[in-house]
């Protein structure tokens, strides 16, 4: 099989030694952050600390990317997120764009759906990215910052709790070393070694049905467009994925049967007739092939001590939905800010517990909708079958049975139910409630130029921003906190009225954002007691 | 809004006549069919799920009573 991946990108990297390792006893290296696991989660939580000031040590025990596409889908949320981190643009260059999808069952199509239906985003709902392209652009950044210290075939192989940090064994090519860190967090993926370091159990359900991926090279002319089938011609009685990736890959998804043999099912040469059968001809080449079946399971607390986790150390869900790598690339954009404040003790360790409180549930509403897609794409009972059955039949002719169809929810974020929200206490009639993230709107720059409010967020430096609209009186902000003003002398102008509209604004509305783009309070005149109230408790300070 | 469990239809019989009818002539299988295609119809008709989970207690509690039944009639 072909390793195309190379010619792209840069994957190989070098173990060198580190000063830390001639380090031992009393005298080992002590670090505040040390994160496990250099994936698209680990990645991203170093950059956006090393952004905010943090040093950061980054370990991870190969010294290459990963082979193979993976994580392809990645959300609009998370390439707001990579705007944040200076990868955005990079992202989206390379990566195909799309919104739409369609769902067929059998050989016609029931409906399409398309997931970012208005104008004036900056960013698009998805992009299609091998996950080997996002890992080497992220790791292209870490090496801009000299506040990261990645650290090839650097493999914790032991973790000690203690009451200010832990302690980590560290096995490299030669021999081990210890350091200490105040805080480990764990993004070492679905087989955690630090998950079973700390003895926490991963619990959920395993589903028994087998699902092929081959990423097949070819050109074709398929649009740019999620497509799903129910009981394709192709492939009766299952499902069947077709998606596009960069570079004329395009991932294919064949359900199988749960009896199938995984061994015999991946050799190319039982493969290649399943996909021909498919595309109608064999003018493809294989890029990479991987057998899977689904887990939905996720661990009880995300924080054990000092050691956190994120990604899919932390939770599992079936890859129907885009719900994994975009999930993980939340909980580092949720992490970050917290972690920050508490390192530079402007905010007590507890602002952590919010992290557990917020990602978990998200985790939770990820493995249900993820968990209900599987249900429905491979029915347990003959009941559920039947029941499957009557909603495709319906989606034929009547709406209702459409939006009933579930061949996979794609990720969107979570709204959190956190006690950094302060309640509404004003009427509103729309935009995003405390516990929402921020929602884009296109602008134009007192000076005439066009952007976004994303852009305007990252220009406040993604700390606590108010974004204040209208007329209104000049709030008086506190310290530390960015502005953004739509409206009024010197302030962005909201020409197309969207800002407006998207954040049901009235002269004198204003939003606290949190450093993460979640909503953390909104205000029809922002007095400045209640916004002083507001912002101690989104800084977990009362 | 509460599950109505009042008698709603003028003339009951002829609501049960036309469910009745609709399974003449079907074979098991195919009235299963029909039974799940009609139970999403009038569920979506509802539109609410209160209602919805309310009319699953009420239906399930009978088909659990009638097993236990069932159990205890066999001991």
């Amino acid at each position: 099989m072909a390793s195309a991946n190379t010619a792209h990108a840069k994957t190989q990297f070098g173990y060198r030694r580190h000063p830390d390792q001639d380090r031992s006893g009393a005298n080992v290296a002590e670090h505040s952050v040390v994160v496990v696991g250099a994936g698209p989660v680990g990645l991203s939580l170093a950059i956006d600390l090393a952004q905010r000031g943090q040093r950061v040590v980054l370990l991870d025990d190969a010294d290459r990317i990963g082979e193979g596409s993976r994580a392809i889908c990645f959300s609009k949320r998370s390439l707001e997120f990579w705007d944040r981190l200076g990868v955005g643009d990079r992202m989206v260059e390379k990566g195909v764009v799309w919104s739409v999808g369609k769902i067929f069952h059998g050989a016609s199509q029931l409906y399409q759906f398309n997931l970012l239906p208005e104008e004036g985003h900056k960013r698009p709902a998805f992009i299609n990215l091998q996950q080997f392209y996002a890992e080497a652009y992220l790791v292209d950044r870490v090496e801009q910052l000299p506040e990261i210290d990645l650290r090839w075939r650097n493999k914790v192989i032991a973790l000690e709790s203690r009451n200010d940090g832990v302690a980590l064994t560290i096995a490299t090519p030669e021999g081990s070393y210890q350091v200490h860190a105040s805080f480990v967090v764990a993004c070492d993926g679905a087989r955690s070694s630090l998950r079973q370091m700390v003895g926490a159990e991963f619990a959920g359900q395993v589903f028994e049905d087998q699902f092929l991926i081959a990423d097949v090279k070819m050109t074709a002319a398929f649009p740019t467009e999620r497509w799903f089938w129910f009981d394709p011609p192709f492939h009766a009685g299952r499902s069947a994925l077709l998606h596009k990736q960069p570079d004329d890959i395009w991932r294919i998804d064949l359900q199988l049967n749960p009896d199938a043999d995984p061994i015999a099912e991946k050799q190319p040469e039982n493969v290649r007739p399943r996909i021909e059968r498919m595309l109608g001809h064999d003018k493809f080449e294989f890029e990479w092939i991987s057998l899977y079946k689904f887990q939905c399971r996720r661990m009880a607390k995300f924080i054990h001590g000092r050691v956190i986790f994120a990604g899919d150390s932390a939770h599992q869900v079936s890859p129907f939905g885009a719900r994994g790598a975009n999930s993980g690339l939340e909980d580092a954009e949720n992490l970050a800010w917290k972690l920050d404040r508490v390192l530079r003790r402007l905010s007590p360790e507890g602002l952590l517990e919010s992290y557990h409180i917020e990602r978990s549930a998200a985790a939770d509403e990820n493995i249900r909708e993820s968990t209900r897609s599987t249900d429905f794409m491979a029915p347990a009972t003959k009941q559920e079958a039947r029941l499957r059955q009557a909603v495709l039949s319906l989606a034929e002719d009547t709406e209702f049975g459409k939006r009933m169809v579930n061949g996979g929810r794609l990720s969107v974020p979570s709204v959190y139910d956190t006690p950094l929200s302060s309640g509404d206490r004003d009427d509103w009639r729309g935009g995003p409630r405390p516990g929402a993230s921020m929602l884009d709107a296109p602008v134009t720059e007192p000076g005439g130029g066009s952007s976004y409010l994303t852009d305007a967020f990252i220009r406040q430096g993604t700390r606590f921003t108010l974004l204040t609209f209208g007329n209104g009186a000049d709030v008086d902000v506190p310290e530390g906190v960015g502005t953004i003003r739509v409206g009024g002398a010197g302030g962005l102008v909201d020409a197309q009225g969207l800002a407006g509209q998207r954040y049901d604004a009235a002269p004198g509305t204003a939003y606290l954002l949190r450093p993460d783009g979640y909503v953390a309070a909104r205000f029809r005149n922002a007095a400045r007691p209640i916004l002083d109230a507001a912002l101690a408790r989104a800084s977990g300070l009362n | 809004m509460a599950l109505s469990t009042s008698s709603n239809f003028a003339k009951p019989d002829d609501a049960f006549r036309a469910i009745v009818e609709a399974h003449r002539g079907l074979t098991d299988a195919q009235s299963a069919d029909l039974d799940a295609a009609l139970v999403l119809v009038l569920a979506n008709h509802i539109g609410d799920l209160d209602v919805l989970r309310e009319a699953i207690a009420l239906a399930k509690r009978r088909t659990l009573d009638a097993s236990q039944q069932q159990q205890q009639q066999q001991q």
